[in-house]
């Protein structure tokens, strides 16, 4: 059509990213009061892309509306997807409310996941927040399963509530592991509860890593991966080695709704993981 | 007659130009183009050579426009509109796809592609670099069908500014006011005393095969002269200026700056600039089912960055002041925006400004922080 037309891609016609594929519900647990992992398979059969730890899918639910979700599945296993979703909105609500047999759709997976390369031989610490643990699950289990590649393994899960801890089963099988410590702790707690009670950043100086070969992953609410970071930093793990998963708006997952801007970065392209070295000054500001 | 080609120059009288729009309407073209209407030059689809602002200009100031009568016949006597090209490659909504009940299950049925092309007529030199900005916005590494569907057929019929708006700062953004390469036909509007007539520069194969629909004749070696004067004299009557240089770092360094605080004090969050805006692509979608539950749509519609749930997470907007929200629309536009997509989202056709109710000027704006970068808030509320 004209001499110079970079809007036209090479190829003919891409596939429109706008598309949910339908997926049956196989499965629906209940975690905690208001969070369920729900179990998904293609409807037409054909396998699930895979997809690297850190993720995330557009999850839609007919006729409510779309949202972001982390995939919380064994990403050695992509034709059973995971998702865990806490009913906090309308749309996360009704995707909390689906039964097995019910139909969702599923577009993705988005994002840059976990940089586990970087965490070849290397101590590994991991710190999650509340719900920030289903998006660690995915590189807890590759670790997990090639074991031998990676040093200590050092897990923080924090929740407000001991009702509020999701995987509770398999954290306990995890703490009965000799390979890998898990330190878990609650803001608040009834008499009850034995375990820990603190931020996870009170925990830290009871994991055992060896700070300047040490990568970190954190994921959970903004103000505790910030004073997680800052800490890891202080007790001399590289910037550039801690790995922060960011949470934004997001109407697209795909670059262009603009919603997920978070300075220079689409969180949703750009992202959603990043290194704490990038997104310090960001971090430190409001509002930005 | 020999067909014409890319880089020809032709000359096609004033008399002949509703062959040139017949020659559009014949090659199938939905023609769109600029149009009086609800006392603005805005754009609207062009049935009839007097649906063109004929004898019409503008005056525009920052927070005012008028339309106004020329003392001439001029076609394209005026400059920038309310309204940008976007709103047809992206349109202010658009229905990106329907879900259909199946049993327990549901179908996608994605929407289909438009298949009548648009004549873009009177694309001005920012609208052009606009064009440029937003293809790099929807052609990252997922395309959009719409944009893409729209945008691949679409024919440029670039139109030279014969003069500049006292909010024009086209020649400070390196966008205007000559038209370079980026169009499919380019018209010269010629006002010089001698017949009333258009030079056309053919920039595309496509472009040369609906001028050669057309009675032209080649081009009098004096009507690229009295071309370039045109874009000469346009460039030296720029209403405002904007130095670019240091400009993304100066915003991005510059988070606490009490000018925020400043314009966010006159800041309704009305979001008017970023309608007005050419390259402004924020959007929302929603959701839109039907009564009896067997359809729902998925929508598209233009958003804006100055609304609260733009940034909603967990119950709260990120960005709950309003200065936090002109630095972000600033801040994209003419910082981040480098980053993103390699050139500043400013094209400098000055909308922003002339559309905003309580006057902003970017411009004004961007120099009051170049003039003390390191300015240190002293009262009202902390960074």
């Amino acid at each position: 059509m004209s001499t110079v037309d970079s809007a036209v891609p090479a190829g003919g016609v891409p596939p429109n990213p706008w598309l949910p594929r339908p997926f049956r519900v196989e499965e629906r647990v209940a975690e905690t009061g208001d969070t369920v992992t729900l179990c998904l398979r293609p409807e037409d059969g054909t396998a699930p892309p895979p997809f690297a730890p850190g993720q995330f899918n557009m999850v839609y639910r007919f006729g409510v509306g779309e949202v972001a979700v982390s995939i919380s599945g064994d990403p050695a296993r992509p034709e059973e997807l995971r998702h865990t979703v806490r009913a906090a909105g309308k749309i996360s609500e009704s995707l909390a409310g689906a039964a097995p047999g019910e139909t969702v759709g599923v577009r993705g997976p988005y994002g840059t996941g976990w940089p586990m390369e970087r965490l070849a031989g290397r101590d590994v610490v991991v710190v999650a927040g509340g719900l920030g643990l289903p998006p660690l699950r995915p590189a807890l289990l590759e670790i997990l399963a090639h074991r031998e590649r990676y040093g200590r393994l050092e897990v923080i899960y924090g929740a407000r509530s001991p009702p509020d801890l999701v995987y509770y089963d398999e954290v306990q099988t995890w703490r009965r592991r000799s390979d890998l410590r898990i330190q878990v702790t609650v803001d608040a707690a009834g008499r009850e509860w034995y375990g820990d009670v603190g931020l996870v950043t009170a925990r830290l100086p009871d994991a055992r890593f060896d700070p300047p070969r040490t990568g970190a992953l954190l994921c959970g609410p903004e103000i505790m991966m910030r004073l997680t970071a800052r800490a890891l930093e202080q007790a001399g793990v590289p910037a550039d080695r801690i790995f922060l998963s960011m949470e934004r708006n997001m109407k697209c997952g795909i670059g262009s709704c603009g919603h997920c801007q978070f300075g220079q970065s689409f969180v949703c392209r750009d992202g959603p993981v990043f290194p704490y070295s990038a997104l310090r000054d960001r971090l430190d500001r409001r509002e930005i | 007659m020999t067909p014409s080609v890319v880089g020809d120059r032709r000359t096609l009288l004033r008399s002949d130009f509703p062959q040139f729009l017949r020659a559009l309407w014949n090659g199938g073209y939905r023609v769109v183009g600029p149009t009086v209407r609800d006392g603005a030059i805005v754009l609207g689809e062009l049935r009839e050579e007097a649906d063109l602002p004929i004898g019409w200009t503008e005056r525009q100031e920052a927070g005012t426009y008028r339309l106004a009568p020329r003392e001439d016949a001029a076609l394209f006597g005026f400059t920038t509109g309310p309204h940008s090209w976007k709103k047809y490659l992206f349109p202010p909504r658009e229905r990106l796809w329907t879900a259909e009940a199946e049993g327990s299950s549901f179908r996608v049925v994605p929407e289909p592609s438009d298949p009548v092309p648009y004549a873009f007529l009177g694309m001005r030199a920012c609208d052009l670099a606009a064009l440029q900005i937003t293809d790099r916005v929807f052609d990252r590494a997922v395309a959009d069908p719409g944009y893409h569907g729209r945008r691949a057929r679409a024919l440029r019929i670039a139109v030279v500014c014969g003069h500049a708006a006292p909010t024009c700062f086209c020649v400070s953004m390196g966008t205007g006011p000559g038209v370079g390469r980026d169009h499919d036909l380019k018209l010269t509007e010629l006002l010089d005393g001698g017949p009333h007539r258009f030079l056309v520069e053919i920039g595309s194969s496509v472009g040369a095969a609906v001028l050669d629909r057309v009675p032209t004749r080649p081009a009098a070696s004096a009507d690229p002269t009295a071309a370039e004067q045109v874009v000469a004299r346009t460039a030296a009557g720029m209403g405002r200026h904007l130095d670019p240089t240091g400009v993304r770092d100066l915003l991005l360094g510059h988070p606490d700056h009490p000018r925020w605080t400043v314009v966010a004090a006159r800041c309704l969050g009305c979001t008017n600039c970023t309608m007005a805006c050419p390259t402004c692509f924020c959007s929302t979608t929603e959701e839109i089912p039907d009564l009896y539950g067997d359809r729902s749509e998925k929508w598209r519609r233009w958003d804006s960055c100055f609304n609260l749930e733009f940034s909603h997470l967990h119950g709260h907007p990120v960005r709950p002041s309003g200065r936090s929200r002109y630095r972000q629309w600033l801040t994209h536009k003419l910082a981040s925006w480098h980053d993103q997509f390699g050139s500043s989202g400013c094209v400098g056709c000055g909308r922003c400004i002339t559309w905003c109710p309580v006057q902003i000027d970017l411009t004004e704006e961007v120099r009051a922080m170049q003039a003390d970068p390191d300015a240190v808030q002293t009262t009202g509320a902390p960074p």
